[in-house]
């Protein structure tokens, strides 16, 4: 079914918990070798859609072709040619990095004569092999993550679902994360991954903003910053937080919000800069640099969630 | 609080070993009544050790340590009567409502039976849950959890809070209303003990300390970590394609990471950088658009701290 060239379609794909409409009549396409990424707010059904189309929760109505296999009727199937990394991955705490992954090699009956150089593989690309012997419970949380990956890489999959892999990764390790994704992407490997991180979004081929079961929106990060519809101001400062205050009552600010010591003001008009900082500047705020700036995905994530909120 | 003094924590040497393994090496830091503290490292790193020694939960090896006056080794009974500890993973019982897991932390910390329902209904509002209060916690998405996880462990209004990674996995609207508490008990004298890995929340703290394999490698304010322990300059480049411009810097040994529609790179310090950069990105046949010597965020802080370390 369906188009050679995708890894997943869905067609009115809904699911429903009582009176909860976790995913809704949703119609998506991914192409393969796309890393796709799925940002929303909690409670917006992304783990609920992962869960369908790993073929682990059925829909309420609607279906869904996942690798061209439909996940109403083909669901054993699925299984066999994705990997699936959610939130609360089984790592076996008392079993050795390595028995865990030949655990998981056991589960997908991968052959014993594939096993060393796929097993060595992964643990080379995960930087995991001087850790080989070491009980997956004494582990740091990031390589606690890597490890979960290479398990859920082990029989080769065709197609990645990894739901918030990154959750309480430090920076450092996070971008080790990334390189891996890179690297799957690069052998042709379509990945959907939903995160809370959205720098680690506008690292995405695509990304698909996500709320109440619906699609907002779905774009090439960088198209989605272009279809942002006001001049943005990007305003270092001391006191950012109570700048970011003072600038969201002013008038013509669209929306405002803050990052560390910067913050990003959308404008009705662009030449309204200057009285941004000239206010900021009457409050006592020190304000070190201005300039005109592309809004992030973060920017366009607050300013379109955070107004239903 | 016992003493009137502005300390709320005071350690010195504090130091734990598990086994051969130092989990935490000689450690010292104060922390003064009403600051926002932020405890930033990576993975492993030895923080939540930390914070399980100031809150009475694991006796030092070595060391000493004071929390609102009373000591870590002997009156952690007492410390624990007058601290909050919020843990990464929300100690709330799942299969109970808000409203019960109220009641009981109620219950434990022994709030007076007259003030309970007024404590109750705070922690609900707080929360968001006032017409969601019958509903099972594990059913509820992460932003809720964690509201009303802060709202359980300070029920009994401590005058200082520890809070171990408390926005993990929470969408950027539900972590930015999340630190408008935090500022909230903040400006109402309370002490809060933050660990974070979002480094944009590491620059809303007064004061931060990063540790790495126990030991303490930079304290100071957001502003002093920035100007003071940055070893590098930090070049910010304008390209069309950013995967691409990243994946040719990575050839080079350059490491990059996307801000927004733009990449950041730490390099020696050099006034030449930027003409060198430009020049050796375009051999690459990549366009620069722009590049420019930026002011270091506290994540080019972080990463570059640990890196040579």
């Amino acid at each position: 079914m369906g188009d050679k060239s995708e890894a997943i379609r869905t067609e009115n794909l809904s699911r429903i918990f009582g009176t909860n409409t976790a995913v809704d009549r949703l119609n998506l396409t991914v192409e393969k070798g796309e890393l796709f990424g799925l940002v929303g707010p909690d409670g917006a059904g992304k783990t609920t859609l992962l869960r369908l189309l790993t073929a682990i929760l059925d829909p309420s109505s609607g279906n869904a072709w996942v690798g061209g296999r439909s996940i109403l009727d083909e669901g054993e199937e699925i299984k066999e040619h994705i990997g699936y990394m959610s939130q609360r991955f089984g790592l076996y705490e008392d079993l050795t990095v390595m028995e865990n992954i030949l655990f998981y090699a056991d589960l997908y009956d991968v052959p014993k004569k594939e096993r060393p150089p796929r097993i060595e593989r992964l643990l080379g690309f995960s930087n995991l092999t001087p850790f080989k012997d070491r009980r997956a419970g004494n582990l740091s949380g990031g390589m606690k993550q890597k490890l979960g990956l290479a398990c859920t890489l082990v029989h080769t999959p065709e197609i990645l679902f990894l739901d918030e892999p990154t959750n309480g990764v430090d920076p450092v390790s996070r971008r080790d994360f990334w390189r891996i994704l890179y690297d799957l992407l690069r052998e042709g490997i379509t990945t959907i991954i939903s995160t809370s991180y959205l720098d680690e979004a506008e690292r995405c081929t695509r990304v698909a903003l996500f709320d109440k079961g619906r699609l907002l929106l779905v774009e090439k990060p960088d198209a989605m910053r272009r279809s942002f519809p006001y001049p943005m101001l990007e305003i270092w400062c001391d006191d950012s937080r109570r700048a970011g205050e003072i600038t969201k009552r002013l008038e013509g600010v669209k929306n405002v919000s803050v990052y560390g010591d910067r913050i990003h003001v959308s404008l009705d008009r662009e030449e309204r800069g200057d009285s941004v900082v000239t206010a900021l500047r009457n409050e006592s705020i020190r304000v070190l640099d201005q300039r005109a700036a592309m809004p992030s995905i973060e920017d366009i994530f607050i300013s379109t969630i955070g107004q239903e909120q | 609080m016992r003493t009137e003094d502005a300390i709320a924590v005071k350690i010195d040497g504090l130091t734990k070993k598990f086994g051969d393994f130092v989990a935490v090496d000689s450690i010292s830091l104060t922390v003064r009544k009403g600051e926002v503290f932020g405890f930033l490292g990576p993975n492993g790193a030895g923080k939540s050790t930390t914070i399980k020694m100031l809150c009475g939960l694991l006796t030092p090896t070595e060391g000493t340590g004071s929390v609102g006056g009373y000591d870590v080794r002997n009156e952690a009974e007492e410390i624990k009567k007058h601290i909050g500890y919020m843990s990464q993973r929300f100690s709330l019982y799942e299969t109970l409502t808000a409203e019960e897991n109220i009641d009981f932390f109620s219950g434990i910390y022994g709030v007076p039976s007259d003030k309970k329902s007024e404590r109750k209904d705070w922690a609900l509002r707080m929360a968001g849950l006032e017409d969601r209060k019958n509903a099972l916690t594990g059913t509820l998405p992460g932003g809720f959890k964690q509201r009303v996880a802060l709202g359980c462990a300070i029920l009994h209004e401590p005058p200082i809070i520890f809070l171990d990674e408390p926005t993990s996995g929470v969408d950027p609207v539900s972590r930015r209303s999340f630190w408008d508490l935090i500022y909230r008990m903040s400006a109402e004298g309370v002490t809060v003990f933050v660990t974070t890995h979002y480094m944009d929340e590491a620059d809303y703290c007064d004061r931060l300390a990063l540790i790495y394999r126990g030991r303490l490698i930079a304290e100071g304010t957001p502003q002093q970590l920035k100007e003071e322990y940055m070893v590098k300059d930090v070049l910010e480049i304008e390209v069309d394609d950013v995967v691409g411009a990243m994946e040719t810097l990575e050839r080079r040994g350059i490491e990059s990471v996307v801000f927004g529609s733009l990449l950041h790179v730490a390099v020696e310090k050099d006034p030449q950088g930027p003409a060198k950069l430009k020049e050796m990105l375009e051999q690459d046949g990549i366009p620069v658009n722009g590049i420019e010597q930026i002011p270091p965020s506290l994540e080019d802080v972080f990463v570059t701290l640990i890196e040579v370390s």
